[in-house]
């Protein structure tokens, strides 16, 4: 069976090369810097399941360290110039698109079509990670068209793969950061917390509950970074309560529609730094709230609809 | 409310720009020994938390599939193809790839855009194209902005189409919250609440998107002269 293990697996060599390749690279003033915090990454796809809970505590606050105090540098990996990239794709033409439309089509073929599949009795796919393995698929399947159907260097990969990595750098531990983090928060009871203050707050009346319940999960999915942990808080807080206890409000329509709003919140907050951050670290963009911005028009006027929307189905 | 100090930590440094990892892990630790472990103990609950949310970062791997292609000249193809299109701005195509990705994740598909493998080797360099065949050379904080929105028309896209497929993680969580709380609800009549907000999001957007089209088009039409 293919699963997380394999993946992580895959992974763990990925980041390994980094780290070597990094420890090569004399034009990288930081290189030991990149070759430990890559390198410690690889150890804890390889052997986390290994080290137990206090050995993973220490290794991430090592990489922490690592890239918060002592810094990262931009490594400097043998490419392409501009020249030689124009030259590339006039040569290759629409030969070029075929590895690109891979990922997508193998990630389709991956989580469809070998949903059902089995070998050995056991299916071949692990269902509950079909999506990461889909990917890991993906991405192999690329460089492999890459390397046959364009003739590239298969050393290339891992030098490319540096190239990218270095471009968004910490950037890159920030989304799996966040979530330990809401692993923290929750096994601290902040949520209760939270919740008990919103219940506090002596909200009455159908339409002024609803727009309290609204924008409560936006704004706590801002501060936990997605509505998935804002969701059991706000709606035990404030919306079973208020909405459909008080008011004799529609369960359904309320989680549906404050899930809603929650997702509104996440479109406007660093905290979302997988969506929000790293795309600004990967576009090579120099606000790093760049993204945000262009977001927030759309998130807000969402916002409002949803407000809107729930005040007038939810009471039907 | 003491456990509520990491919350602080976090709004504080992200606010004062201290480096977002050391923020993250200080809230942690505060926030731990707020709720009465000992130091050893949360040290150990953020390194089983770490190493239980690996997977996110498994995104990762497609960085030397993709490093690989724009070293053979992608974003260069992706930039002829779209000069070639007469009609094509960068509004346009941005709404474009709005409507195929809010329409593929509301069919489950969720993971065939992204901003790794879709926005940055082929998004983004369809729409500065776009922009440069119409309107000549982009200034850079054009270019920044049109990146910008190629990377939020993502997001965007991706939220709101998700939440109509019946299986994705938020409506099970939905599901599951309402059970545990004595309320039974079949997926799809939360999955139908979606859609008008669906419909809101596109609409919404495709606008700004249009509205964006019309502010490029004055910005970059001005002659230098006058600027």
């Amino acid at each position: 069976m293919i699963g997380l293990h394999e993946v992580y697996l895959v992974a763990g060599l990925m980041f390994g090369g980094f780290a070597l390749a990094s420890a090569y690279d004399l034009a990288n003033p930081k290189r030991w810097n990149n070759a430990a915090f890559w390198g410690l990454f690889a150890l804890s796809f390889l052997f986390g399941d290994q080290f137990g809970d206090l050995a993973n505590g220490v290794l991430v606050i090592a990489m922490v360290l690592i890239a918060g105090v002592g810094g990262l540098g931009q490594g400097e990996p043998r490419t392409t110039s501009a020249e030689e990239r124009r030259a590339s794709s006039a040569k290759l033409g629409m030969r070029l698109l075929v590895p690109a439309l891979a990922i997508p089509l193998v990630t389709l073929v991956c989580v469809l079509g070998l949903k059902g599949v089995t070998a050995n009795g056991q299916p071949l796919i692990e269902a509950k990670h079909a999506t990461l393995v889909a990917l890991t698929g993906g991405a192999l399947a690329a460089v492999l068209l890459g390397v046959l159907l364009l003739r590239q260097p298969i050393s290339a990969a891992a030098q490319e793969g540096r190239r990218l990595m270095d471009t968004v750098g910490w950037a890159a531990l920030l989304p799996q950061m966040l979530a330990s983090l809401g692993a923290v928060f929750a096994l601290s009871g902040v949520g209760p917390v939270i919740g008990d203050i919103a219940k506090g707050m002596a909200i009455s009346g159908p339409l002024v509950s609803v727009a309290a319940y609204c924008i409560g999960m936006a704004l706590f999915t801002m501060i936990m970074g997605n509505a998935f942990a804002a969701f059991p808080v706000m709606t035990a807080g404030l919306g079973l309560p208020l909405i459909v206890t008080a008011n004799g409000g529609d369960p359904v329509a309320m989680s549906a529609i404050g899930m809603l709003a929650g997702f509104c919140g996440t479109l406007m907050t660093p905290m979302a730094a997988n969506f929000n951050l790293v795309p600004a670290a990967l576009l090579e963009l120099h606000d790093r709230n760049a993204v945000i911005k262009a977001q927030t028009p759309t998130a807000l006027a969402l916002l409002a609809f949803n407000i809107v929307l729930m005040a007038l189905v939810v009471y039907r | 409310m003491l456990v509520l100090s990491g919350i602080v930590v976090v709004i504080v440094g992200f606010a004062a720009r201290i480096n977002p990892l050391l923020v993250i892990v200080v809230s942690a630790l505060l926030t731990g020994l707020a709720a009465g472990l000992n130091i050893v103990e949360v040290v150990a609950a953020l390194g089983k938390a770490f190493n239980d949310s690996r997977y996110i970062s498994v995104v990762w791997l497609i960085l030397p599939a993709i490093g690989l292609l724009e070293r053979a000249g992608l974003q260069e193809r992706a930039r002829t193809l779209i000069a070639g299109l007469q009609s094509a701005t960068t509004g346009r195509l941005l709404s474009l790839y709005f409507l195929l990705r809010q329409i593929t994740a509301a069919l489950g598909l969720h993971s065939l855009g992204g901003q790794a493998q879709m926005v940055r080797p082929l998004i983004a360099p369809m729409a500065e194209a776009a922009a440069e065949s119409r309107l000549g050379a982009l200034p850079d904080d054009w270019r920044q902005r049109i990146r910008a929105q190629a990377a939020a028309v993502d997001n965007i896209a991706l939220f709101f189409g998700e939440d109509i497929f019946i299986a994705i993680g938020s409506i099970l969580l939905i599901v599951g919250f309402l059970a545990a709380n004595g309320i039974v609800v079949e997926p799809l009549a939360l999955a139908l609440w979606a859609i008008p907000t669906a419909l809101a999001a596109a609409a919404i957007h495709l606008l700004r998107l249009r509205r964006f089209d019309r502010r490029l088009a004055r910005a970059l039409s001005v002659p230098e002269a006058l600027k």
